[in-house]
């Protein structure tokens, strides 16, 4: 299926020289090319390396950090309210439904949309992506780059809701709400968003592509 | 194509990068660095990722807009951010009034996050980015470490959260929109400011003519 996918595109293996096929390095920064002895790019200072030494698992060990922290960032409390001795805390699901009963179903979508599906699917992409390096998937390497790409312009917007819990921290500390305050989930929560930002950080692209070499 | 650039390893230096080559960062297939037309875009024909873009005006467009940040971020740090009123009382803060309020709160390490975000990553962020940009517009050549501080200046790119602060803020305002009634002060307008000047500089940058304007 893959070989088929590659014939059907005039840019085939044998047209695409790759810098390590070449025998040579990229620099992932500026895109100079350097010969295999160098160690630094001399042009960015970034340094050289042909592909990851460690491979895939600092994706892994970042990505399953971040869906760990999801965990409690959903069941504990984002927010806890304090209002004539009655304590009130709800969970980031529970905000979301408060803002629908408050009638705001659009903003009420974009935090679900936030703190919900943009974490859930990032989750699920950067596996996808992982897998995808070492097995067969039935996805084009230009769907998958695109993945890789919506994963990491999207990934940031997920702190929205943290935004949200510090500006009304500091409108309580400003004595403009009554007693209000954040809970443990939100700290769990921008935990969980920064380690799935380094995880797809620390995937290397390149990867998906070395294997239409590997199939000639 | 490529074949005929491609060194044979006699011609290989350590101190030099290959000539006339480019390697995509994406899929790091070799091309022949062209320069594309004025106003196009050179492409990956294998990935489709950017190589290159050619706009003449564009490093100009960046340097405004970093040098524009700083002043706009004293404004949105000092001047009025939101207008409280409500049972005849009416109560203005500022950033620096809500971090100053924080500061003695439990809740300080959520504040210095936000800050770091919005305020001190984006400002490290348009300084850096001076700091390369503004000597090579003076003609006077790169700056000492231009190439540290331009890797800092796109590294630091994702971090800067300024537009998403902005969501942040428009849906405090619907939750508390029952209890009281709240206006927005000349320091929301200025980060909304700074928000589109780091969309816009985005779209304008093309790092790889940076690169080359450094060394």
């Amino acid at each position: 299926m893959r070989a088929q996918r590659l014939g059907s595109d005039p840019l085939t293996a044998a047209a695409v020289v790759t810098a390590r096929e070449s025998g040579l390095i990229a620099c992932t920064t500026c895109g100079k090319v350097w010969s295999p002895e160098a160690e630094i790019c001399g042009h960015c200072e970034t340094p050289l390396i042909t592909r990851p030494a460690q491979g895939l698992s600092p994706v892994w060990a970042w990505l399953v950090a971040g869906i760990l922290l999801y965990i409690p960032a959903n069941m504990w409390p984002m927010l806890i309210t304090r209002t004539l001795g009655r304590e009130d805390a709800s969970t980031i699901l529970g905000g979301v439904v408060e803002l629908t009963q408050l009638g705001s179903y659009g903003v009420a979508f974009i935090v679900f949309f936030a703190s919900i599906v943009i974490p859930v699917a990032k989750f699920t992409a950067i596996a996808v992506l992982v897998l995808a390096v070492r097995h067969e998937i039935a996805m084009s390497q230009t769907r998958l780059t695109h993945l890789y790409e919506v994963v990491e312009f999207i990934g940031r917007w997920s702190m929205i809701d943290i935004f949200v819990v510090a500006i009304l921290a500091a409108l309580v500390q400003l004595g403009f709400l009554a007693s209000l305050a954040p809970g443990p989930a939100a700290a769990c929560f921008a935990l969980s968003v920064t380690f799935t930002m380094l995880s797809a950080k620390a995937f290397d692209t390149r990867l998906i592509w070395d294997r239409i070499g590997e199939t000639k | 194509m490529i074949g005929a650039i491609l060194p044979d390893g006699s011609n290989l230096s350590h101190a030099n990068p290959v000539a006339g080559l480019i390697a995509c960062r994406t899929c790091d297939a070799l091309w022949r660095d062209d320069r594309p037309a004025p106003g196009e875009r050179m492409r990956c024909p294998r990935c489709r990722a950017v190589l290159r873009t050619s706009r003449p005006a564009a490093l100009d467009r960046v340097l405004a807009f970093a040098l524009a940040t700083p002043p706009l971020m004293a404004i949105a740090l000092t001047a009025s951010f939101l207008t409280l009123s409500g049972g005849g009382a009416r109560q203005e803060a500022s950033v620096i009034d809500a971090a100053n309020a924080v500061a003695h709160a439990n809740t300080w390490p959520l504040a210095l996050a936000v800050g770091a975000l919005i305020v001190a990553l984006p400002l490290l962020r348009a300084l850096a980015l001076a700091y390369v940009l503004l000597p090579i517009r003076l003609g006077r050549g790169p700056a000492r470490r231009a190439a540290r501080a331009f890797r800092l200046a796109v590294e630091l790119r994702p971090w800067a959260m300024a537009e998403i602060f902005l969501i942040g803020v428009a849906v405090v305002l619907v939750k508390v929109s029952g209890l009281a009634s709240v206006s927005l002060g000349p320091a929301f307008w200025s980060f909304v400011t700074l928000a589109a000047l780091a969309l816009m500089e985005d779209a304008a940058l093309c790092e790889r003519s940076v690169w080359d304007l450094i060394r």
